[in-house]
């Protein structure tokens, strides 16, 4: 039946905040084709979930319910979308672009024929698919060609949450057939690394350490700045990957979400993955040399210039400020 | 241990790019291309997974003539030799044309282990290593940062959202994407640059490995983003830019 399909993804027993976001996009491309929009959701129960997800304007909710699916595996989680998609026969699937579905999505497509269009930003009529390429520097327009279901990620924060329509969906369930043999992999639960002592997402102000500072002796330079602005320090994965400042301090996908009132991003060229973890910024202030770095289409202030030079004299500045 | 890498080689992290005439990809005549940040990643993991418990690493990369010296760079870190898919119609294949490639040079090696890295730096799709699991029929797992070899296969390390982690045990012969950071990369030395030269080096065309390359995702247009926001940059030396941000942070924005 053609139809948009949006896959939940359960976080703590609940449906997460960026599948609502997917909701969000399912209904914008139902707009777009005038297809109907409905979701799954995957597990060993539920029932709470399905009772959750019902609550949008989706017309069906299925539950997707067997016992080897307690605990995501790419295997387990593959086979049961894949009999469920040559059961339903759908022209979308829309995911939320997760670590999770970064890790099976592109082998259900594949299984299927298909290719995932991941970690889209936007839609336009077509329907054409944008996502980001070059780390951010470029925007790709993709199109789905040929025949079966068009298999489509959402990145995070393309779409509020809260854009996902009200209504009420009828809850259904699908049984799909899994072997214990089937499943390779065996997850452990999931632990946190290091005990987090920096809590960077509660921080008013922080200021953050990219690749421009090249030498880890210079990291002092961006200290003093946070020192004067009352500021945290935090960095992007390579500074951390680098052990130049301790993984707890890393922003983006990967490390900590920030919403500071001011970032000020200090030689960070801006790679999505580092953009996802700071749009909850209210004033961004980026310091880069090369003009065209993608910070710069999320600041709201910017110096192009040597940081080497430009954070001294900002301290300096914020110092006088202060007195 | 038998180890392929599959490597990339992709336009340098800080090469001014610019949109080609076509508006269909970007201009790659003067471009200086490098090994992919996590593809590095991957060597290293198999560089020292052979250190500790023998076999073989080969490379593996699919495209044009130019990736030769990113081949030789991954050759004198320690690669014992590589398979070079000679493809110039790379850029218009999908992920899964791209894999097809890929499963069909490994397929005959019969490896024990696959790497690659988690994601390229210019296409940024995530997707070669996972589909090639699928392709080869194989076990997987992505976003590795640690591997340890056990009695009954492996124990492998993989990145969560926000500073969370999982251990997942996987038979072998099995597929790993890798995420940079989890070990220190090594450098080539002299020695290794030499020994480089006389390493094996097979060159496969993509026509020889008979694999169909229409794409199902098809990249119609490439462009230049649209600013999320007006920045105001502010203009003059160091010291008067510095001044002026911080009364704009003062007055305007009111966030200091």
């Amino acid at each position: 039946m053609s139809a948009i399909w949006v896959v939940m993804e359960e976080r703590d027993g609940r449906a997460s905040r960026i599948s609502f976001e997917a909701v969000a996009a399912g209904q914008k491309l139902a707009a777009l084709t005038g297809l109907v929009v409905n979701a799954v959701v995957i597990g060993a129960q539920t029932e709470a979930l399905a009772a959750e997800v019902a609550a949008k304007a989706l017309a069906k909710v299925v539950r997707l319910e067997h016992a080897l699916l307690a605990a995501y595996t790419a295997d387990g989680f593959t086979l049961a979308l894949q009999q469920f998609i040559e059961a339903e026969k759908p022209d979308y699937v829309i995911f939320p672009h997760t670590y999770q579905v970064r890790d099976y999505a592109p082998k259900l497509a594949a299984r299927l024929g298909q290719v995932l269009i991941g970690d889209v930003t936007g839609f336009a009529e077509g329907p054409i698919f944008v996502r980001q390429l070059m780390q951010g520097r470029l925007n790709g327009s993709y199109r789905h060609s040929g025949n079966g279901p068009c298999f489509v990620s959402v990145q995070a924060g393309a779409l509020r949450a809260d854009e996902a329509q009200a209504g009420a969906a009828a809850i259904s369930a699908f049984t799909p057939t899994i072997e214990p043999v089937q499943i390779r992999t065996k997850p452990s639960e999931r632990f946190r690394g290091a005990a987090q002592t920096v809590d960077l997402g509660s921080a008013q102000m922080i200021v953050g350490v990219g690749r421009g500072i090249k030498d880890p002796a210079n990291i002092p330079i961006a200290q003093e700045l946070a020192t004067a602005l009352g500021a945290e320090l935090g960095a992007s994965r390579p500074i951390c990957d680098n052990g130049w400042l301790p993984m707890e301090r890393q922003i983006g996908s990967s490390g900590q979400t920030i919403s500071p009132k001011l970032y000020l991003a200090v030689g960070i060229s801006g790679a999505i993955q580092h953009l996802v973890g700071i749009k909850g910024s209210q004033c961004v202030v980026a310091i880069n040399k090369d003009p065209d770095a993608p910070i710069f289409e999320v600041a709201d202030y910017g110096i192009v210039g040597d940081l080497m030079e430009v954070v001294p004299a900002l301290t300096e500045a914020v110092k006088a400020a202060k007195q | 241990m038998k180890i392929i890498v599959a490597i990339k080689q992709v336009p340098e992290r800080d090469a001014q790019v610019r949109i080609d005439a076509a508006g269909k990809w970007i201009e790659e005549s003067g471009l200086q291309y490098a090994l992919n940040e996590s593809d590095a990643y991957a060597l290293e993991e198999a560089l020292q997974l052979k250190e500790k418990h023998g076999g073989e690493v080969v490379v593996l990369t699919a495209g044009p003539e130019r990736v030769g010296p990113t081949i030789r760079e991954a050759l004198a870190k320690g690669a014992d030799r590589a398979i070079h898919i000679d493809c110039a119609d790379l850029g218009s294949r999908d992920a899964l044309g791209v894999a097809k490639l890929l499963a069909a040079a490994v397929k005959p090696e019969n490896p024990d282990l696959v790497l690659t890295g988690l994601q390229s730096d210019d296409l940024g799709q995530g997707q070669t290593g996972v589909i090639l699991a699928e392709l080869l029929g194989l076990p997987h797992s992505s976003l590795i940062l640690h591997v340890e070899k056990t009695d009954s296969g492996l124990t492998v390390k993989r990145e969560l959202e926000e500073g969370w982690f999982r251990t997942i045990e996987l038979p072998l012969p099995a597929v790993l994407t890798i995420q940079s950071g989890g070990n220190k990369l090594r450098y080539a030395t002299l020695m290794g640059i030499k020994r480089a030269k006389t390493k094996e080096v097979r060159t496969v065309t993509a026509a020889e490995l008979a694999v169909d390359s229409a794409p199902v995702a098809v990249l119609e247009r490439v462009a230049l983003p649209q600013k999320q926001k007006s920045t105001q940059i502010l203009p003059g030396n160091p010291k008067e830019a510095a001044a002026a941000l911080v009364e704009k942070l003062k007055f305007e924005a009111r966030v200091l």
